[in-house]
């Protein structure tokens, strides 16, 4: 019949630093098709729920990615506390947004600094990474981890920031953003960048609608739609818009998490200037979640959905999570249709893929 | 350990981390930690690889494909478990899916512990397998020499 070649990328891949399988069907150097398979991260993370209370799961729900970790904890609290009916004090809503977005800054840099590799970029993917480890500074100051934050809990959170660590941290991501706005233009502007990126993987809006892509990968192909609209945390009293570029290439993919990294550095200094006085947890003593919530939040990656169903034990019934990355596998597979081989892994990249979190 | 003879190269896998070793582990080679200015390059290719690091417990996809990489590695070779679940699965060792620790699939020289394991904590790991490193050649070089005779 036609003589194709079957490739196989993954799952131990120089720019993935996590495993996934693609079978990619050659027609000399196109892909025709491209075949994904998981299962090599799938922990069972979900039945967890029964083994441990609804208490510490706030610490698995933490591990299921190292990336954007701190959003997952906040995620399964908040929808832990909309089931208890408890309200948490402004000044704890204010932190959480502060580190969610830090985190956000963080996996984006992170992300950067990958792609960057891909493209075969070494030096920028080292500047990016240098710019992230301060980031990472300002995260073990305030909170006492690197990666993993810890900080978030059942009611509130583990620990206060004193108001003169965050007159610091104002500070400290002032400098940031101007080492970031240095090597941002390189990501805009570098011919070797825009070579490698424009026009390649495109995904126009209504085929990125259809298949459910969501986060970056959605807003570069010109669909406003970010899940912090919703108003979560302290989203709905700050002033932002969500960031859109039209064009549905690996470039717009790119310049929407350039422009966000600005964004999130615009809320957490809005964030500082409103910070609220006071205590930052509640007692949840002797109280036990009861019923079914269904929460979104806006992930690094995209939108995250939680379903957590309880029946006034101390173990939950049921913990589901839906992750960007598994809504973002089917665009991916699309876009890889038609494409050169040299592409993929920056086609691959463009959507942030996040293993642990898809398989979990 | 005074100096190095040669420059050992590692080869990262993640078996089923969640991705805190994985970042910490690039961590360790961009400019802050940099581990290059000791000859250490992160290879893709098992068979160029002295160190093999590996990140998370194993499951039942995974644990071939650790398999297969270790066995593709050459000799002298030796293995880095990093992190709380490569070395019990850690916070995950109850789910269904987890064998426990990477010492359940191929030999583990070195544990360095840590949910996420630290930069400097991954560092010292390597420092250490280097010592084993350089042992396996000298044995494996007189071993030779025995066979010669």
């Amino acid at each position: 019949m036609s003589n194709t070649t079957i490739v196989p990328f993954g799952p131990q891949h120089p720019v993935l630093p996590e495993p996934i399988h693609l079978d990619l069907e050659l027609d000399d150097e196109r892909v025709v098709q491209a075949l994904p398979s998981i299962g090599y991260v799938h922990r069972g993370l979900e039945l967890l729920a029964e083994r441990h209370d609804f208490i510490e799961m706030a610490n698995v729900a933490e591990r299921i990615c190292g990336i954007c970790s701190f959003i997952h904890g906040q995620g399964y609290c908040q929808g832990i506390e909309q089931l208890m009916g408890v309200e948490v004090p402004p000044r704890a809503v204010y932190l959480r947004t502060i580190w969610g977005e830090i985190s956000r800054i963080q996996s984006h840099l992170l992300w950067l600094g990958l792609s960057a590799d891909a493209l075969g970029y070494e030096s920028l993917f080292q500047h990016s990474w240098r710019i992230r480890e301060m980031l990472v500074d300002v995260i073990e100051e305030t909170t006492g981890g690197r990666v993993i934050f810890g900080v978030c809990k059942v009611g509130g959170l583990r620990k206060n920031v004193d108001d003169a660590v965050l007159k610091a941290v104002r500070g400290r991501m002032r400098d940031i953003q101007t080492a970031f706005n240095e090597i941002a233009d390189v990501f805009r502007q570098d011919p070797t960048v825009k070579k490698r990126t424009v026009g390649v993987g495109v995904l126009t809006a209504e085929d990125a609608h259809i298949l459910g892509a969501v986060g970056p990968v959605l807003r570069g192909s010109g669909v406003a739609h970010d899940t912090r609209k919703l108003g979560y945390a302290a989203f709905g009293e700050l002033d932002w818009e969500p960031v859109v570029e039209q064009e549905g290439d690996c470039y717009a993919r790119c310049i929407v998490r350039v422009r966000e990294i600005d964004q999130s550095f615009d809320i957490i200094a809005q964030c500082l200037d409103r910070m609220p006085a006071g205590e930052v947890e509640v007692s949840v003593k002797g109280k036990r979640p009861k019923g079914e919530a269904m929460f979104r939040l806006e992930q690094p990656r995209g939108e995250v959905c939680y379903y957590i169903s309880a029946d006034g034990k101390k173990n939950l019934a049921r913990f589901r999570v839906r992750t960007p990355t598994f809504a973002n596998i089917a665009p991916l597979v699309h876009m890889l249709k038609g494409c050169e081989l040299a592409d993929v892994p920056v086609i691959v990249l463009t959507i942030d893929p996040c293993v642990s979190c898809t398989e979990r | 350990m005074s100096f190095l003879k040669k420059s050992p190269w590692v080869l990262h896998y993640a078996a089923t981390s969640c991705n805190g070793c994985d970042i910490e582990l690039l961590a360790c080679l961009t400019p802050l930690y940099d581990v290059e200015r000791f000859g250490i390059v992160n290879t893709g290719n098992p068979k160029h690889a002295d160190i093999f690091l590996v990140t998370g417990s194993v499951n039942e996809e995974s644990r071939k494909v650790v398999e297969n990489l270790y066995a593709q590695m050459p000799d002298p070779k030796v293995v880095v478990a990093i992190g709380a679940c490569a070395l019990s699965g850690g916070i995950f060792r109850d789910a269904y899916n987890v064998y426990g620790g990477i010492d359940q699939v191929i030999p583990v020289d070195v544990y360095v512990p840590g949910c996420a394991a630290r930069p400097e904590s991954i560092i010292d790991g390597i420092v250490r397998s280097l010592d084993i490193l350089e042992q396996r050649a000298k044995e494996r070089k007189r071993q030779r020499k025995m066979v010669a005779l």
